[in-house]
């Protein structure tokens, strides 16, 4: 084990551990919040496999975020609706359940689809633009144009979507009612459950030949393909992976939020997502965890005690991370030494550059 | 491999001192696990109780105020928070409710309807509020519904909406469709004409108020020449002036939202197109929009309200007058912030009627309560907990403030399902 390998796995298992005593000592209500903070951990551990791994940013994984949770509140406005018609349909006019919806009365093939959906319509997105190389900022800038594209959409079809006001007022989860607190607390350990799952598939992913290829794909995409793999291929699988894993977090979102709209799953809340991944520290799948915990743990405490300021709060948190962090929290513990190295370069002795940074993720 | 093996070993303790300072505490009552091995249900959270019933806490009643302070609807909202904390200072001033001093929890739900729902959540459980008075949107109302009906809290609602619901755990204060869109398609039909170009913000609120004037003009023959939709935040409105010109409309009801109408009133301005040429009558146009957009620009066209800063009542000279004291001479009072201060006062009455602050007890004194308000006299309807408010068309003038051009006089009984109306029997069920 190397020693940046296993600085992961402490993180991880501090912050795991840390999530799974909480209930313990806190109130429902601040569980059913760190809860929500888990599904937003989820997101960010799916975007590091493509951003901090592969190289590639997107912008519009709120796109996949929603579609996730879209899926499950269908499942769960037909389950609250008792066999008739969601209420938003019967303020639009309509007699009877539009067909596509009629399936996602069942369970077991809404859960399917928190999955499949996200990730047809990953791979349909990711073979149509890396089959064309279409890449770096062109293809940050197409997946932002996605999110806004979903968000319109979802608001513009109200009679199927619940327009703007999207879809909300839930009652029971497989017969269970999602206001008992036996079932946040069995939600909220079925998220910790599914974040460490995850969480061992992405570590034990780029630990393998496709990691290192991911990474390769990162740090210079035509050597790769000039030694013979097609690149297109891998990207579209790490893109569909983390699109199902935003899936299933949006999935879990709606069971235990209760709500899911158009402006959860539109660019500023994709954007949102680069930087819970930006503030953990990108290429290290535990600094997502943590940033995703921190800054929305941060977001509430700043917005309940200073609901006026908070916002500026939060964004001079973010300038002074990005300022002197810029290997996000994760790259704390290379501060001491960086400054040792600011402190020697200023006396005049020549020092060898320290390693910086977790820019390079693996070792 | 040394430096790896300690802080294994270093964090490997603290791991075990966590677990164990956790265990230690695990029995400590108001935790989540606490509570479920109680087996108490989720509405009611340990902690809340304990410090205080229905909001009461010593010599205080505590109350939420849950609107967006910051984002796309801060603009509008904080108006309204600031109208809901002068009541409260108000009503402290005169002695308090109960004899109790009412105290605000003031809560951002950021223009996002997940952070109202989970502030609501927070209200309710952790500070235990005895009511909340909040939200703007539709869907920020839609958010916090299912919450407040699960935890039977009482939300205090002021602003105008679309109809088709009736809690039993919110008071609707703004106007219902009734009160606001009906009387004012009819207006402008009867005094300019028949035929009308329907155009809104792509949203709940105006999609559904336009289902609801497509009835209406069914059933009454008026001729709907044009509908669209544009996108919130929607700023480039030539093309619509150009449908606009070529439908040859009598009036253009408009339900845009927000920063659009700046747009839209400028670029119909600025293509030379007058009230004189084509009247609008906007329905999400208050004092505080015309600010915003300009005097200039919109002066002389029409909107429709239940109160306006001018409107001539001894309690709105009042309330005018202590708004500006307390946040400038150049704010000014429109009929969401006229509704927001309603409110307080409408559940003080409702709460000493009752004689507590009991959710249920409140709502069953609350029927047939009535206020002197700016607006004039308000009274509960205790079946749909929906106001009765005067309906007023208002013209714009050069000031920037709206003079009243017709109005029903009395207040008109709120109809959110429209049940009154032979020809919005489609619209609910």
């Amino acid at each position: 084990m190397t020693k940046k390998k296993s600085y992961t796995w402490v993180v991880a298992a501090v912050v795991f551990v840390v999530l799974a005593v909480l209930p313990f000592v806190l109130p429902m209500f601040r569980v059913s919040l760190i809860a929500k903070y888990m599904c937003f951990a989820i997101v960010a551990l799916g975007l590091d496999m493509i951003w901090g791994y592969t190289g590639i940013m997107s912008l519009g994984h709120g796109v996949y975020f929603g579609l996730g949770a879209y899926v499950m509140a269908m499942y769960l406005k037909l389950e609250a609706s008792g066999g008739g018609l969601p209420d938003f349909m019967t303020w639009s006019g309509f007699d009877s359940l539009p067909f596509w919806w009629v399936p996602f009365g069942n369970a077991g093939f809404a859960f399917a689809m928190v999955v499949v959906v996200p990730v047809l319509v990953a791979v349909v997105i990711g073979l149509l633009t890396f089959l064309n190389r279409i890449r770096g900022v062109y293809f940050t800038i197409l997946s932002q144009a996605l999110a806004m594209i979903l968000s319109v959409l979802l608001i513009g079809c109200q009679q199927y979507t619940g327009g703007s006001n999207g879809l909300t007022d839930f009652d029971t989860l497989l017969g269970f009612s999602l206001d008992a607190s036996s079932t946040k607390l069995a939600l909220y350990y079925a998220t910790l459950a599914v974040l460490i799952a995850l969480f061992c598939l992405c570590t034990f992913l780029v630990g393998r030949r496709v990691g290192k290829i991911l990474i390769a794909i990162r740090d210079s995409e035509n050597r790769v393909r000039f030694t013979g793999y097609n690149t297109a291929f891998f990207k579209v699988f790490v893109y569909a992976l983390s699109a199902a894993i935003a899936g299933i977090a949006g999935a879990l979102y709606v069971s235990q939020v209760g709500i899911i709209t158009p402006s959860d799953v539109a660019v500023s809340p994709s954007i949102e997502m680069i930087i819970w991944v930006a503030i953990g520290g990108k290429g290290t799948l535990a600094g997502p965890i943590l940033g995703a915990l921190l800054v929305n743990g941060v977001k509430t405490f700043a917005s309940e005690s200073f609901p006026d300021l908070w916002s500026y709060g939060l964004g001079l948190v973010c300038v002074l991370v990005i300022l002197f962090l810029p290997g996000g929290l994760m790259s704390i513990k290379d501060v001491p030494a960086r400054f040792r190295a600011w402190r020697q370069a200023k006396s005049g002795g020549a020092v060898p550059t320290p390693e910086l940074g977790e820019e390079g993720g693996q070792a | 491999m040394a430096a790896s093996q300690h802080m294994s070993r270093r964090s490997f303790v603290g791991l075990m001192g966590l677990t164990a300072s956790a265990l230690a505490v695990s029995g400590c009552s108001g935790s989540a696990v606490a509570q479920v091995s109680s087996g108490s249900s989720g509405s009611d959270d340990a902690s809340a109780a304990a410090d205080g019933v229905d909001g009461v806490f010593g010599d205080t009643i505590k109350v939420g105020i849950l609107h967006s302070l910051s984002g796309t609807m801060s603009i509008s909202e904080t108006s309204v928070r600031d109208a809901e904390v002068l009541a409260i200072n108000e009503i402290n001033e005169a002695g308090g409710v109960l004899g109790k001093k009412v105290v605000a929890v003031i809560e951002d739900g950021a223009s996002s309807n997940a952070t109202f729902s989970e502030k609501a959540t927070k209200l309710l459980d952790s500070d235990g509020v005895a009511c909340v008075f909040g939200c703007w949107t539709s869907a920020s109302r839609k958010a916090v519904l299912p919450v407040f009906e699960s935890k039977n809290g009482l939300l205090w609602y002021p602003v105008q909406y679309e109809g088709m619901e009736s809690s039993k755990n919110i008071f609707y204060v703004g106007a219902a469709p009734n009160q606001q869109i009906v009387p004012a398609v009819d207006y402008l039909a009867e005094h300019y004409g028949p035929r009308i170009f329907l155009m809104g913000s792509d949203y709940v609120f105006p999609r559904t108020a336009n289902s609801v004037i497509k009835a209406q003009a069914a059933a009454k023959g008026y001729e709907i020449v044009g509908e669209t939709y544009t996108p919130m935040g929607h700023t480039d409105y030539a093309t619509i002036i150009n449908k606009i010109r070529a439908a040859k409309p009598d009036f253009v009801f408009n339900t845009l939202n927000g920063d659009s109408n700046v747009s839209f009133f400028k670029q119909l301005k600025d293509s030379g197109i007058s009230c004189d040429d084509v009247m609008t009558c906007s329905v999400s146009v208050a004092e505080e929009e015309v600010k915003g957009i300009g005097a200039s620009y919109c002066e002389g066209h029409l909107v429709s309200w239940n109160y306006y800063q001018s409107t001539d009542t001894e309690a709105n000279q009042k309330f005018v007058a202590a708004y500006k004291a307390a946040y400038g001479e150049t704010r000014v009072t429109d009929d969401p912030i006229e509704a927001g201060y309603d409110a307080v006062y409408l559940w003080k009455a409702a709460v000493e009627a009752a004689g507590s602050t009991n959710v249920d007890k409140v709502r069953a004194a609350a029927g047939g309560i009535t206020f002197e308000a700016p607006e004039g006299t308000m009274t509960i309807d205790g079946e749909n907990q929906h106001m009765y408010k005067p309906v007023r068309i208002g013209r714009v003038n050069a000031d920037g403030l709206i003079d009243e051009v017709w109005s029903t006089g009395d207040p008109v009984k709120p109809d959110p399902y429209l049940k009154s109306y032979d020809w919005a029997a489609g619209l609910s069920s």
